[in-house]
């Protein structure tokens, strides 16, 4: 490591003994951006501290918001957080998502109007992408958007909305040309969702709660000064943002992520205890558990030689695809391998019969459900490694 | 960056590739079998290879060898396992010359480690009692009288036992079938009085052989590590054994996957290439997933060896590294065969090869289910 890079560590070091509240240690906060206002002061004391020092959006230009750390110092921030058990200070689709779209497709006015209210977490944004009838296959979408002389009129709806009941903003792939092939007439809006004509409404899910809605437009006005890159060029803008969410999701380009490992086989030991020896006491379910926690190691070990490769400049095209697939496959076995270790009382629904963990276990077993339907199914994702890595054949 | 290779390591890799593919490949295999050939591989390939340098490259250059770790060995270890290529590469250098670099004393390693970098001196590990792998539950018995040892006992699956000039014995100086503590192991020429082998035919045409030892006589010079206290040789030798292994097998699930890929795209039926169908295309983006977490769980077993990490960190990787990639090896070499159909199953065309060499290779050093067993017990559950 080069001397100013260990400077950096330990500045960032000093830091963040001061400034991270012992309270937030080890913890998950939430992060801003994402849900509804934060209000516990702890929290908002974290956010400022990082705000302060741009490391809310850490290698964003110092423009807005950012502090233009290189890789190297990203990564010595990264493992200064971890190692510090330091929350995410900043999350939700504004940073992971449309911001490094922006960064990279935005004109300067968009991106001086828009980056700073991200990093700063007082807009929180959705994402208005999938329709009734345009799922897996997006690019068959119709919400359409008339050419007004100045302004885009919007009507359509949206469906699968992630947190559009919280979000003040939301960047949606609308329909500019219905003639011409699916994927060349879809053009990349920004509006606000407190604008006249837009209305939520909240899904429930089959655990319960409500982490997406549908969205409709009635005769919504968009000014054209927010439409990203040019009208009827939208899907480009559209795919390079699904990797950016590609790699969210399977934990590759954001922070900490919870370790998962430990408590699954902390719950084996509880509810199936173990023999003489220290071993689960269950031979089937034992091998089950053996089984993920080998898949889990070897996962995150090609993580790790990914990000290698990376660095190294060897960039893995493809490893995004393959991320998404095998962390949400993963994910999915490792609630329902859980489910069958606590028997019934994995599946309460409420009531004093069950612990808090136990009901919330049944809860997040139906939720990740969707790990593998959602950002790109399993089936979509595999035909995208067959088409694009192996070249196999329409 | 221990995920990675560095210029020379991918330099030996290429080199080793182009010598595989054009001098060994999978047709020496089928010529060394359907000509029942007595020695079971090549030795004029054999001694190119060791001009290669590959017989020494993890000795340190004190005993003849090029001090290029086990990574280095690994790189092409993983190319001789694309061709299927039968050698002394693996019962010599991963097992027998491991197992004296592990537990030799500086004599011994002096004498002998040179020889096995030159190519002169072949070794063959005999372990195995019983048909599933079970390294403890050791029966020879080997008594002291005098300074002598006299070994009596029976020997299974030794690989290359029918072309080794010495076999390290694993036998019981004390204590009964199943413990870890009364082993030692002992260094035995192949053609020392008492000693008979049998060559056994495998279904992957690699050499193996069955040993039977009555009252084979040693001196306490021949032992291997101390008394009694084998099992920490064995141990160390195994895990650098099997991560070899999956090195190995690594190679050959990618030239197996590849090939399948291939004739995917190659093969028409119904008028379309079949690798159009959703039904192969998903298990075949499938597989090239398990197969990148293989590269992945290799690699980091050959650096673990190269870094010197605790035994005990080196026994996870090995049992996963070997209990990983045996899977997916099995998996696709008999999607491989499933997916080739009707061609697949003739003995004409190579791609049965590597069915076969999986399901010979997962008996070796522990399948899936021991090194299963032996990564939960590592970790604690």
């Amino acid at each position: 490591m080069s001397d100013a890079v260990a400077d950096f560590r330990a500045d960032v070091e000093d830091w963040i003994s001061e400034a991270l509240p012992s309270a937030l240690q080890g913890r998950e906060m939430g992060p801003a951006g994402n849900g509804p206002k934060r209000t516990d002061s702890d929290s908002q004391k974290w956010f400022d501290a990082c705000y302060e020092r741009g490391f809310t959006v850490p290698n964003w230009p110092r423009a807005y918001g950012g502090a233009e750390l290189d890789k190297a110092r990203h990564q010595v921030l990264r493992e200064v957080f971890r190692a510090h058990g330091a929350p995410q200070p900043l999350g939700g689709m504004g940073v992971t998502m449309i911001g490094p779209t922006l960064l990279e497709h935005g004109n300067d006015e968009q991106k001086e109007r828009h980056l700073p209210k991200i990093a700063n977490g007082e807009i929180r944004w959705c994402q208005g992408y999938s329709e009734p009838s345009a799922g897996s296959d997006l690019a068959s979408l119709r919400t359409k958007a008339e050419d007004k002389g100045d302004f885009y009129l919007v009507n359509g709806q949206k469906i699968w909305t992630s947190g559009a009941q919280y979000a003040d903003w939301i960047f949606c792939l609308v329909r500019t040309n219905p003639d011409v092939p699916k994927h060349d007439g879809i053009s990349f809006l920004l509006f606000s969702m407190h604008d006249p004509g837009v209305s939520v409404k909240p899904i429930v899910l089959i655990n319960g709660t409500s982490p997406f809605c549908e969205v409709f437009f009635t005769d919504v006005k968009v000014p054209k000064r927010d439409l990203v890159g040019q009208e009827n060029k939208g899907w480009t803008v559209a795919k390079r943002l699904l990797q950016h969410e590609r790699s969210s999701l399977s934990g590759l380009g954001g922070g900490p992520r919870a370790d998962e490992q430990g408590s699954l086989v902390d719950v084996a030991r509880q509810y199936l205890g173990v023999d003489e020896q220290g071993r689960v006491a269950d031979p089937s379910l034992r091998r089950e558990l053996i089984d993920h926690q080998i898949r889990s190691r070897a996962f995150a070990l090609t993580q790790r030689r990914s990000h290698e490769e990376n660095q190294a400049g060897d960039v893995p095209t493809f490893a995004t695809s393959i991320f998404k697939y095998y962390s949400s496959e993963t994910r999915k076995r490792r609630y329902e391998l859980q489910l069958r270790m606590m028997g019934t009382q994995g599946v309460g629904w409420e009531g004093d019969s069950f612990s808090d963990d136990e009901l919330a276990l049944t809860r997040t077993w139906l939720r990740s459900k969707s790990g593998t339907i959602a950002g790109g199914s399993t089936e979509v994702q595999l035909n995208i490694i067959a088409k694009r890595v192996l070249g196999l054949p329409d | 960056m221990p995920m990675i290779l560095n210029d020379e390591q991918n330099m030996l890799k290429d080199s080793a590739k182009d010598f595989c593919t054009n001098n060994a490949p999978i047709a020496q295999l089928r010529k060394l079998r359907d000509e029942d050939n007595a020695d079971g591989f090549d030795r004029d390939t054999w001694k190119q290879m060791v001009e290669l340098g590959w017989a020494g490259i993890p000795w340190k250059e004190d005993f003849g060898g090029l001090d290029f770790g086990y990574k280095g060995l690994g790189v092409v270890t993983e190319e001789t396992g694309r061709t299927l290529t039968a050698s002394p590469l693996y019962a010599t250098v991963w097992v027998g010359g491991t197992a004296i670099n592990v537990g030799g004393t500086d004599e011994q390693k002096s004498s002998l480690l040179p020889e096995v970098a030159g190519g002169s001196l072949l070794l063959a590990l005999a372990l195995e009692e019983g048909p599933r792998h079970n390294p403890y539950g050791i029966e020879t018995k080997a008594e002291a009288k005098g300074g002598d040892f006299v070994i009596n006992g029976k020997k299974t699956f030794v690989l290359d036992g029918n072309v080794a000039d010495k076999l390290i014995v694993v036998a019981r100086t004390s204590g009964k079938p199943g413990d870890r503590n009364g082993l030692t192991l002992f260094l035995v020429d192949r053609t020392a009085k008492g000693v008979e082998v049998t060559r056994t035919k495998m279904a992957d045409s690699r050499n193996a052989a069955n040993i039977s030892l009555s009252g084979v006589t040693v001196s306490k010079d021949d032992v291997l590590g101390d008394v009694d206290k084998g099992a920490d040789v064995l141990d160390a030798t195994l895990d650098v054994a099997r991560i070899g292994l999956a090195a190995e097998l690594l190679g050959s699930a990618q030239e197996a996957y590849e090939r399948t890929i291939e004739y995917l795209k190659e093969r028409v039926q119904f008028g379309v290439p079949i690798g159009s169908f959703q039904g192969l295309k998903h298990r075949a983006a499938d597989m090239f997933c398990e197969v990148e977490l293989c590269k992945s769980v290799v690699l980091d077993a050959l650096s673990a060896l190269d870094e010197g990490r605790s035994a005990e960190d080196i026994a996870k990787a090995a049992s996963l590294a070997k209990a990983k990639v045996g899977e997916t090896f099995t998996l696709v070499s008999r999607e491989a065969v499933q997916m080739h159909g009707g061609i697949g199953m003739t003995d004409e065309f190579d791609i049965g090869f590597f069915m076969k060499r999986a399901a010979v290779a997962e008996q070796t050093f522990g399948d899936l289910i021991f090194h299963r067993n032996r990564y939960g017990e590592l970790e604690g559950y």
